[in-house]
């Protein structure tokens, strides 16, 4: 009995986070099934009565949020594989080859991890003026490889010391080039590790909002983040089609979690706890 | 064999086409914010240069301070948050059934966009509809407050889903530390007749104190640059109540076309980042002598 009531108590306070973590979400799924009469007349709490599926056909066909959703797909996807094949590439020099030089740069790329993006935003928005690239994705595209190179390097690096060296010894041995090496042997090594980074990536880039608004003034070219920001807008007072549109945008992640939330958990702890 | 991975071309190849991009896209940026910072200029056409004006102004403008303080009181309501979600992690760690589902569902928070919790929690604070007052009403309490417009209320509430959305990442990052404690250390102590309490403040916590570290770092470097749910739940307001440098900043640049100004901002949030993290770097280090 003594031993009892405190684990009944431990359990209550674990339950009441995950509610107060999960409901806001549970929430935002009923009001989003819910008509504006439901949601303003009858409990804040209760299910739909008849569920409003239409609220997502409505705010999927009157407005670019297919666009939108495009745009953040082929974005996210075409960034992902460029910093992960150039932090890849960057790590594999650094842990692998041999040159003075090699310390020097990871740490300048460890202090990328520091610095405030707003610190670089109104240089970075005037050189892509400049450059013709405001307005443009291919800027959004380059910005988030670049900044999101760091944290990729230094997820990677790890499992790339760990590696072993009598491989490669073997592999040059039997006079393999170095692109051999890097592309047929090292990289299809590192897949666990370059899945976590995708993963990691794929989430920085499909919610990232400041880049996007500062760089991007087209509705075609806009992101899911940007794109429902200025939605929501327009329709001011109709919460079932802003609960629609916030769950479409949502949706995909959760989904993502489902299926690899061991690789989520993995990647973000391999990311802060190295730090 | 030693020639092949030290032929300079290859790896200039393999390294210099990210660190290019990182060099223009991050480092010579922020080397630019303070060279901006000297110049009048609405962000088209040509610019001005000014001298320190700009450095000058932002030194005496209150509203520059008023933001600092308020990141600055993120960063403690952030640090102290630690402390609750370390004692989480205390009790997830001690073999409780369902840790592993509790801790994915912590975390869902974190991997939604700002942009979403912002525009969900707005409707949570809708003073007459919203989640939470409606639920005040239920428990017969008159003239809830209006959260997000009212001055002396906003930042603490726009704190809590900032807190919601990193909650889960500190509880698993402490939990993937406590789980690497060995298991002998911890029976050993059990078998002394330590109590619970004892074996998470004697062995526990010291073993994962530079983690702990990490993320009083991490917590307060995230605060004081923190930005999204606050420039899209209230854009600083109302009247500045609830604005921080980032959100500052943005305003002043991209706002009010206040390029020269907004840069000179942009300074000093570096500069405040960088001497607070070297600044907890020293004194977390130095607690660390001492102790072992």
């Amino acid at each position: 009995m003594m031993k009892k009531l405190p684990n009944i108590l431990l359990y209550t306070i674990l339950i009441a986070i995950a509610v107060f973590q999960i409901y806001p979400l549970v929430w935002l799924f009923m009001f989003s099934l819910k008509n504006n009469q439901e949601i303003f007349a009858k409990s804040p709490f209760s299910l739909p009565e008849d569920p409003q599926w239409e609220n997502y056909v409505k705010v999927w066909t009157n407005g670019n949020i297919g666009t939108y959703f495009f745009n953040s797909v082929w974005i996210t996807a075409l960034s992902i594989l460029l910093t992960v094949l150039l932090a890849s590439m960057v790590t594999f020099a650094i842990t692998r080859m041999k040159w003075k030089l090699s310390k020097l740069v990871l740490g300048l790329f460890m202090v990328g991890l520091m610095i405030p993006v707003h610190s670089s935003l109104i240089p970075l928005f005037s050189m892509f003026l400049k450059a013709d690239l405001i307005d443009n994705p291919l800027s959004i595209v380059i910005t988030y490889t670049a900044y999101n190179l760091p944290i990729t390097i230094m997820i990677l690096l790890g499992f790339y010391y760990s590696l072993p060296r009598e491989l490669e010894e073997a592999a040059l041995l039997d006079g393999c080039s170095v692109n051999r090496l890097f592309f047929k042997i090292i990289l299809p090594m590192t897949t666990p590790v370059m899945s976590t980074t995708v993963i990691i990536n794929m989430i920085f880039n499909w919610n990232e909002f400041v880049f996007v608004n500062t760089f991007i003034s087209s509705d075609k070219y806009k992101t899911l983040t940007v794109g429902i920001q200025n939605f929501i807008g327009q329709y001011m007072t109709d919460w079932g089609a802003i609960g629609a549109t916030l769950m479409i945008s949502i949706i995909p992640i959760l989904i993502a979690f489902i299926f690899f939330s061991d690789r989520i958990i993995e990647g973000i702890t391999a990311g802060a706890v190295k730090g | 064999m030693n020639k092949v991975l030290s032929n300079k071309f290859m790896i200039a190849l393999y390294v210099l086409p990210a660190l290019i991009l990182v060099a223009i896209l991050i480092f010579i940026p922020l080397g630019l914010t303070g060279y901006y910072g000297l110049m009048e200029w609405s962000g088209i056409g040509a610019m001005k240069f000014i001298g320190l004006e700009n450095y000058k102004e932002v030194i005496k403008d209150p509203k520059f301070w008023n933001s600092v303080l308020h990141s600055f009181l993120l960063a403690l309501f952030s640090t102290l948050s630690l402390g609750v979600y370390l004692l989480i992690s205390l009790i997830l760690a001690s073999k409780i059934k369902g840790s592993s589902l509790l801790r994915k569902i912590y975390l869902i928070p974190m991997l939604l966009s700002s942009v979403a919790i912002a525009q969900l929690w707005m409707k949570v604070y809708h003073p007459t509809n919203g989640m939470l007052n409606r639920f005040l009403s239920i428990l017969d309490i008159d003239n809830p407050p209006a959260w997000l417009a009212d001055p002396s209320i906003v930042l603490y509430a726009i704190f809590i889903p900032i807190l919601w959305q990193y909650a889960g990442f500190y509880i698993l990052i402490y939990y993937a530390a406590l789980k690497n404690i060995p298991e002998e250390l911890i029976e050993a102590a059990n078998i002394d007749g330590a109590t619970p309490w004892q074996i998470a403040m004697k062995i526990k916590i010291p073993l994962i104190s530079g983690i702990i570290k990490v993320t009083v770092v991490l917590a307060i470097v995230g605060s004081l640059k923190y930005f999204d749910l606050i420039y899209v739940m209230t854009g600083g307001g109302p009247n500045g109540a609830s604005e921080v440098m980032a959100s500052y900043m943005y305003k002043e640049a991209f706002g009010s076309y206040h390029f020269g100004y907004g840069s000179a901002i942009g300074f000093f949030l570096l500069i405040i980042t960088l001497v607070t993290t070297f600044f907890i770097r020293k004194l977390t280090a130095s607690k660390d002598d001492v102790q072992y």
